[in-house]
């Protein structure tokens, strides 16, 4: 609600028309239109359907490629996948990924620690592009936690556990994800 | 069994009749109160296409609840430079006059705690204390934030004040009485009789008045969150903050109660036959407060926040002379105008 300032320099034309645009303009003044309006706005909105996500109960769909939690895979005999080339290691931008091997008694090369600092990994998912056997994976795990805080690390034994539990959802994305590749 | 409740009633001594009187009109009004919080987050949410709180209890019924035993078991922090005493009674000085003035709030032609003949006085006089809590707040917090909030509250409540009293001025020449009751009686006869319509430009000044009153947005610099964090309660935790909450609330239902009384017609129905008169009297009353409740919550959810020397502007050099020059129109439409039967 402005003043009340009747003078309206900019207003030309002939005095008929000067006195209706200042009627209407005293109307516009005490009827509040622009107000009105923006309650007619809000009130539509009102009974609008609601977008709101229920977060635990209703959750949003989640793309193949969606980088959450590592896991180490196995061939479907058992085997691990991993076959310690260190290249997952070397590509990682943020040095979370540590890995020691030495050769196993049947002479393959495997690795005896696989170590991810989760509070260092960025979730860039270089490590899965590097993996020349499709070892290490990034799956669409999101909602986890650390119940110490002192060390945010995920050892090689909880790597492939996860792996082994997520195979079916881990292969379903790769699937899914392997036209675009 | 009526005579038996009838003759227990009158048996009880007097103190004891009004304080079970006085509890009938607090509980459910506390009750209201915590309740219109949680329509304002709802009704909000609803503007913001959410659905505010729905986790405690059926559809969030619970949530006011679960606030409340939350802010009990909160401590309340008294901060060490602060004025104990001033700190502890502010909050009980915003609360109480928006309570005491439903002593005279007439729910409908008979059911009214005090039917006093200055009952309007007696309102503006009450609503006028409430600023004394938040002045009170600001001062003994000794902090510079809640200072600054309470001088802006105090100038800002003080200004708005004269407005309403102005606009308030004008249903009294028109009802010829200061009795809320018979300000009520005089818009009888149907919608078009009410104060509203005759008197429109003091309906629109009382009612954006009682939302600066009140501090509730888009006036609600007192609080401020985005310059001065929380305005005159920042230091109050606990239930110290509670009644100041429950302050504003109580103050805006009371506030809409006013206004129905004033300018809707109060109790009665919007035409005086068939299908409207089968909602009883206290009915229309609760309706049209409710009415008035929800546009309190739709400004706050429509409106950005006002401008401090705005606020001043609005409240000193437009709605003072309008009020007075309404008065005038009011005075010279009923005595020299065929219409003036509309004006009484």
């Amino acid at each position: 609600m402005g003043s009340p300032d009747f003078s309206r320099p900019w207003v030309t034309g002939s005095p008929d028309h000067q006195n209706i645009a200042m009627i209407s303009r005293f109307i516009k003044t005490w009827l509040l239109p622009e107000l009105i309006r923006g309650l007619s706005v809000t009130g539509g909105y009102f009974f609008k359907k609601k977008f709101t996500v229920q977060y635990p109960d209703e959750k949003t769909p989640k793309s193949p490629r969606f980088r959450g939690l590592h896991a180490l895979r196995r061939y479907p005999n058992g085997e691990e996948r991993c076959i310690a080339c260190k290249l997952c290691e070397a590509v990682c931008p943020a040095l979370a990924i540590t890995i020691e091997s030495e050769e196993r008694d049947d002479g393959t090369r495997r690795t005896t620690r696989y170590d991810i600092d989760l509070f260092k990994c960025i979730y860039c998912g270089y490590c899965e592009e590097a993996c020349p056997v499709d070892s290490i994976v990034l799956t669409d795990i999101h909602e986890y936690h650390f119940e110490t805080g002192a060390s945010g690390t995920i050892s090689k034994q909880d790597l492939l556990q996860i792996g082994d539990t997520h195979e079916p959802a881990i292969a379903r994305a790769r699937q899914a994800d392997s036209p675009y590749r | 069994m009526v005579e038996l409740v009838v003759y227990v009633w009158d048996s009880l001594p007097l103190v004891l009749q009004l304080g079970l009187k006085i509890g009938a009109i607090i509980l459910p009004l506390l009750a209201a109160v915590a309740y219109y919080t949680l329509a304002e987050r709802k009704v909000i949410a609803y503007m913001h296409v959410r659905i505010g709180p729905n986790r405690v209890g059926p559809r969030g019924l619970l949530q006011p609840i679960a606030d409340a035993v939350k802010l009990m078991f909160k401590e309340m922090i008294i901060p060490t430079n602060a004025d104990r005493y001033l700190f502890v009674i502010a909050p009980v000085l915003a609360l109480a006059p928006a309570l005491g003035a439903w002593a005279v709030i007439p729910f409908t032609d008979t059911l009214v705690l005090a039917d006093i003949d200055a009952s309007l006085l007696y309102v503006l006089a009450l609503t006028s204390m409430g600023v004394y809590g938040v002045v009170i707040a600001g001062w003994a917090s000794n902090s510079k934030y809640a200072f600054l909030g309470a001088m802006r509250s105090a100038a800002q409540i003080v200004a708005y004040e004269i407005a309403m009293g102005f606009a308030l001025v004008g249903v009294l020449m028109a009802a010829g009485s200061l009795n809320l009751r018979e300000i009520v009686l005089a818009q009888s006869g149907g919608i078009h009789q009410w104060y509203f319509l005759p008197l429109f430009p003091l309906f629109i000044v009382y009612l954006i008045s009682g939302v600066a009153e009140t501090n509730r947005s888009p006036f609600d610099v007192a609080e401020g969150e985005s310059e001065i964090v929380a305005g005159f309660h920042v230091d109050y935790s606990g239930m110290g903050f509670a009644v100041f909450f429950l302050a504003e609330y109580a103050n805006m239902i009371l506030i809409s109660a006013l206004t129905v009384i004033m300018f809707l017609g109060g109790w009665q129905a919007p035409l005086p036959f068939a299908p409207f008169t089968w909602i009883p009297a206290i009915g229309w009353f609760f309706i049209k407060l409710a009415g008035v409740a929800f546009l309190f919550l739709w400004f706050r959810a429509t409106f950005p926040r006002y401008r401090y020397d705005q606020i001043m502007r609005l409240g000193w050099k437009v709605f003072i002379p309008v009020t007075l020059v309404w008065i005038v129109v009011i005075g010279v439409a009923r005595f020299f105008t065929p219409v003036g039967y509309w004006f009484a």
